[in-house]
């Protein structure tokens, strides 16, 4: 009974974390229609400029706040500088379509080399701002912490401002139209392109949000958020990709089957367990869990 | 303020789609471009609004040029441009459909105001508006999008194909309110049509084009009653 209630927490808050990193890409697919491998690099760069504020100043939460607005900014400058060029070299052909994913990846290299030359790749920690100490059931210890706690109410209410930020606000309604037709977005007045750098920023710090809550049971070096951006990756393709509750559902659904799966049957099935997932659902519903409704005729 | 077009030529891809084509648009008047699947009326239109970039020639609304400008700052500037067919959003609700021309829109109380009009106008949105656009008949979805373009308050109107796969009587519904707030609203418009005989009993001024030329200008009355153009063009 421990064990099951145990397992059913620590998937809540591991899939927490995946939906966090699902949102991020999810959030610039749908401004872009670009998969950002360089969200790795981005998230870890921030979680890295939160170590650092902590190392200066010794607040996490000064670091969290710091973390999340350079992510913004990071995902901005990003889109403005670099992706927004690119599109608007390359305009036609097959290379429309790869040009840009592999130019995140290759910024992906370029910022994990830029950590390294600032802050070496020796594994740092990031200590957790409250106990990691896991709560006590009937007199067993379970592996479920208060920080745990904090990590499932932190992404819980990121949710819900980003839910009331696309469905209750004019910018919302801007992020939406651009996504679904960015030429009847166009045509209505509305400045895509600026639109979509939003995308990216909000993309961004939500990236630097899973940073700072993934790092603290880790170790933080260059690569250390690449094992996420697989998790959110797919977790972010269950859930259909374009949908942001998807993602957040693709997150929970992937943290439930790989603490199931390693709880009950091996530890080993950590990783075949994503992808098994991924498969099944995408052999049952192609195109994902919370793919949009399709309209009527055209 | 008018719209002058001068040599206008345009490529798409290798093809040359409209080649050297000239004509204005007077203040308040409706002009119809007719002519064959092809003949390069939608790439004009595209062009018109910023979608699409010329060849070479010019384009002049009330005296400036519109070539190479953003198609966003054109429709802020007061040039909408209702796409063809599907021009709505299927995934959002009508009533965020409506709302997207009235976003950036400073004047929120003429923004409601201009709601409300369109409502009046077209009726049957009011009664559709939280349901998603991608619910509607085609015919809604045309009003839909036409009624997200007044809500701007343009001046300068493109229609592409109001017509398209929508039955006859409402065809002839979409037309004539057309008519009826053109004139109201004293809006210039440019309506691209293959249902040439539709579009000229609206319009002032009738243009024909034929593979990217225009071979005709005249009065649409002119245009309607010639025997010869229309055998030779309109097909009826």
């Amino acid at each position: 009974m421990t064990q099951f209630i145990t397992a059913v927490l620590t998937s809540l808050s591991s899939g927490a974390i995946y939906a966090l990193m699902a949102i991020a890409i999810v959030l610039v697919w749908r401004s872009t229609r670009v998969i950002n491998f360089a969200q790795a690099g981005q998230a870890v760069l921030t979680t890295y400029i939160g170590y650092t504020v902590i190392q200066r100043t010794g607040s996490f939460w000064l670091a969290l706040v710091v973390a999340v607005i350079s992510g913004a900014v990071i995902g901005a400058v990003i889109d403005r500088f670099f992706m927004r060029p690119i599109f608007k070299r390359v305009k036609s052909g097959p290379i429309v379509m790869i040009a840009p994913v592999v130019a995140t990846l290759g910024l992906l290299g370029i910022i994990q080399a830029i950590i390294g030359f600032v802050w070496g790749i020796t594994n740092q920690s990031i200590e957790a701002p409250v106990s990691t100490g896991g709560y006590k059931i009937m007199g067993t210890v379970i592996a479920f912490s208060s920080y745990n706690l904090l990590v499932l109410v932190f992404v819980a209410v990121a949710m819900l401002l980003l839910t009331l930020l696309f469905q209750r606000t004019n910018v919302g309604l801007a992020l939406r139209a651009s996504a679904y037709s960015p030429e009847i977005a166009k045509l209505s007045g509305i400045k895509v392109d600026s639109v979509r750098t939003l995308g990216w920023a909000l993309a961004g710090a939500f990236g630097g949000l899973a940073g700072m809550l993934y790092i603290p049971g880790y170790f933080l070096y260059p690569n250390a958020m690449d094992l996420l951006l697989v998790l959110g990756f797919i977790a972010a393709v269950i859930g259909g990709l374009e949908s942001l509750f998807g993602a957040f559902a693709g997150g929970m659904v992937l943290g439930f089957a790989i603490i199931f799966s390693t709880t009950y049957i091996s530890p080993k099935l950590f990783f075949p367990t994503a992808f098994i997932v991924l498969i099944i659902v995408l052999l049952v519903k192609p195109a994902g869990l919370f793919a949009p409704k399709k309209s009527r005729g055209a | 303020m008018s719209l002058t077009v001068e040599g206008l030529t345009i490529d798409h891809g290798a093809i040359r789609a409209i080649n050297n084509v000239s004509f204005k648009v007077g203040q308040g008047q409706l002009t119809a471009i007719i002519g064959a699947n092809g003949a390069g009326k939608t790439t004009l239109l595209r062009t018109l609004s910023g979608l699409k970039e010329a060849a070479s020639g010019s384009a002049t609304w009330n005296g400036s040029s519109i070539l190479g400008v953003r198609a966003e700052d054109l429709a802020r500037s007061g040039i909408m441009h209702v796409s063809d067919g599907k021009s709505v959003i299927a995934e959002l609700s009508v009533k965020d459909n409506l709302a997207l021309t009235g976003l950036w829109r400073k004047d929120k109380k003429d923004v409601a105001a201009a709601t409300k009009e369109v409502v009046e106008l077209f009726p049957i949105l009011g009664q559709r508006m939280n349901q998603s656009a991608g619910s509607l008949s085609g015919g809604e979805r045309q009003m839909l999008a036409i009624g997200r373009a007044l809500i701007a308050r343009p001046r300068l109107l493109l229609l592409d194909e109001p017509s398209l796969g929508l039955a006859p009587l409402i065809v002839e519904q979409i037309f004539q309110t057309i008519k009826s707030f053109v004139k109201s609203m004293d809006l210039t418009v440019v309506l691209v049509e293959q249902n040439a005989m539709g579009a000229l009993k609206i319009a002032d001024q009738g243009i024909v084009l034929n593979l990217g030329s225009v071979v005709l200008t005249d009065s649409a009355e002119n245009l309607l009653n010639d025997p010869a153009v229309r055998s030779a063009y309109l097909g009826f």
